[in-house]
Parts: C-alpha cells; structure tokens; sequence
C-alpha cells in the first residue's frame, strides 16, 4: 500500500513530464496553425480587443503587445506544463478514491482503465460538441457564454462515463455482451441526450480556409491525446509495485 | 463490489484522506484555472498570464475570445 502523499506526488511528476511532451507535439504540430490563424486575422484587420504579439503594426492605436509571439510560443510549454501537473494531481485523487471501485486486482490496469474514461469525458465530449477554435475565430462578447457550456460539457462527458459504467455493470447480469453494449449505451444516450438540449455554437468567419480549421482542431486533440496517453501509461507504470519491490526489498 | 483479494496500492478510505483529497482537489482546480480562464481578477497580474499561455488555451480546447 501507498500513502496519499506517494500517490499524489506520484500523479503531479507524471502530469509534469505528459504535460511537458503534449507542449512538445502542439509546439510542432499547432504552432504553425496557430500563426497562420493570427496572419488572417491581421490581414483582415477586424477589431479585436485581444493582443496577439503582432509583427506587422496593423492600425497606429495598438499599442505594444504584453507578451510577444516568441514569449506565448514558449508559454505554450508553460501552459501545457502546468496544465499536465494539474491533471496528474486530480488524477491521482482519482485514482485514490475510486481505485477500490475498479474491478481489476491490477493497479495499472486500473490507471489505464481512468485515464481511458477521464479523456473520453474531459476531451472528447466536450470537443465533439464544441470543438476548439484557433485565434481569429470566435467573438469576445460570447466567451462567458462559452466557458460556462464547455464546462458543462465537460462535466456531463465525466456524468456519462459513470452512467455507461453504471449500466454495463447492471447487464453484466445478462451476459458480455448485454455488458459492452449497456456501457455504449449509457454513454451515448447520455452524451447525445446532452448534445441535443445544449446551445449550438458556430462562430466560425465564413471565410475562414477549412482546411486550417481541420488542422488546428487534429493539433488540439493530438495535444489532448498526448497528455492522457502519457498521464495514464505514466502513472500505470509509477504504481506498478514490481520494480520497486526489485530495487527496495522492504518497500 | 467486491473488492478483488489482492491488495491494492491506496490507502483505506478515513476522514483525514478525504480531508487531503478535498484540499489537493482544491490547488489542482486552482492551478487548471490559472491555465485556462485566468484574466488577471484572480492572480493580480494583468493580463500579462492570459496572454502568456494563450497559445496552449488556444490548443489545449478551452474556449478563448
């Protein structure tokens, strides 16, 4: 067994590293999309209350941005970063508290088994529905309006993992396959149920080159991808017993 | 719900891991909102963090302007 304090600090240096490497993919893979975002939305020069760390000084008034483009490229590590370290934290209180409910005498498979379900609820539901835009996209005006339903999309994806658990658990009874077919169930009755009654958001320009759009949203998942991915091998590897018990006899 | 026969890696449930659990929660959720929804009202720094992670906001899904 393993202290809260082993586990957390555990969770926190593996959200560290994953955090550190889904920077490393969006630096490469999202960068360039996220330039060539902010290069149309100066060439059409329509009013924002946004600094971007422009190059080119499109209207006399804007005054010199807060952070350049070189610093937000290099806060992308420390967003990412940061964000990892929180991730990892709560999945470690996670994994506490809901390790005794995972039905696998495995730890890491238990790890696997969260970190499968917290991306399917935190990212992909919540991208399917309201998938992220580049800058250049999406009006001041509405961004509360925004937060509030992405949030709440982030909070019905964790609701319809527990309700696809709940369910396959209850069909268990009936057989494997009544158990895999009651969790997709669970999960997209729920997820689509909640599709249907949330606001519908586009406030992507219609000029705006699809194919740009296309490749910052595969950036922002392969972002996301890569974070869980590293967060849950990471942590089944960091509370995988075996090659401790190898190096420290009394553990 | 049975628990499977072997031991598992976390502790037993008591009030004072819950306590832990709550606060830990609590930073996390904290540290999460610096990332993501930060403008300065919270950690008195302006904008200047806002603009700082823009980039990740941006590519990490959270809404932005």
């Amino acid at each position: 067994m393993r202290t809260f304090g082993s586990l957390l600090v555990r969770g926190l240096i593996v959200g560290l590293f994953a955090g550190l490497l889904a920077g490393t993919f969006a630096y490469v893979l999202g960068e360039p999309r996220v330039d060539a975002a902010i290069a149309i939305e100066e060439a059409g020069g329509h009013a924002h209350t946004h600094d971007h760390g422009d190059s080119t000084e499109p209207a006399a008034e804007e005054e010199e941005p807060l952070v350049s483009r070189d610093g937000q490229r290099a806060g992308l590590f420390l967003a990412t970063s940061l964000y990892g370290v929180a991730l990892g934290g709560l999945f470690a209180v996670a994994f506490t508290l809901l390790r005794r409910k995972l039905r696998t005498g495995n730890d890491a498979y238990a790890a696997l088994g969260l970190a499968a379900a917290g991306f399917v609820g935190i990212v992909l539901v919540p991208f399917l529905k309201y998938p992220p835009n580049p800058p250049a996209v999406g009006d001041p005006d509405t961004i509360t309006r925004r937060t509030v339903t992405y949030l709440l999309t982030l909070v019905i994806g964790l609701l319809a993992v527990w309700a696809g658990v709940a369910l396959s658990r209850w069909a268990s009874r009936y057989g494997e396959v009544a158990r895999l077919a009651g969790g997709v169930v669970g999960l997209v009755v729920t997820v689509a149920a909640a599709y249907l009654i949330l606001p519908r958001i586009n406030e992507v320009p219609e000029t705006f080159p699809a194919t740009l759009l296309w490749q910052f949203r595969f950036a922002s998942l392969g972002t996301q991808a890569t974070l869980w991915l590293l967060l849950g091998f990471g942590y089944a590897v960091a509370v995988d017993r075996r090659p401790i018990r190898s190096k420290v006899a009394a553990a | 719900m049975a628990a499977p026969a072997q031991s598992v890696a976390v502790p037993a449930l008591s009030p004072k891991l819950l306590a832990a659990a709550l606060l830990s929660v609590g930073v996390m959720l904290l540290l999460a909102y610096l990332v993501g929804f930060d403008q300065g009202a919270v950690s008195r720094s302006g904008m200047y963090l806002h603009e700082l992670m823009h980039d990740g906001r941006h590519l990490l899904g959270v809404p932005c302007h």
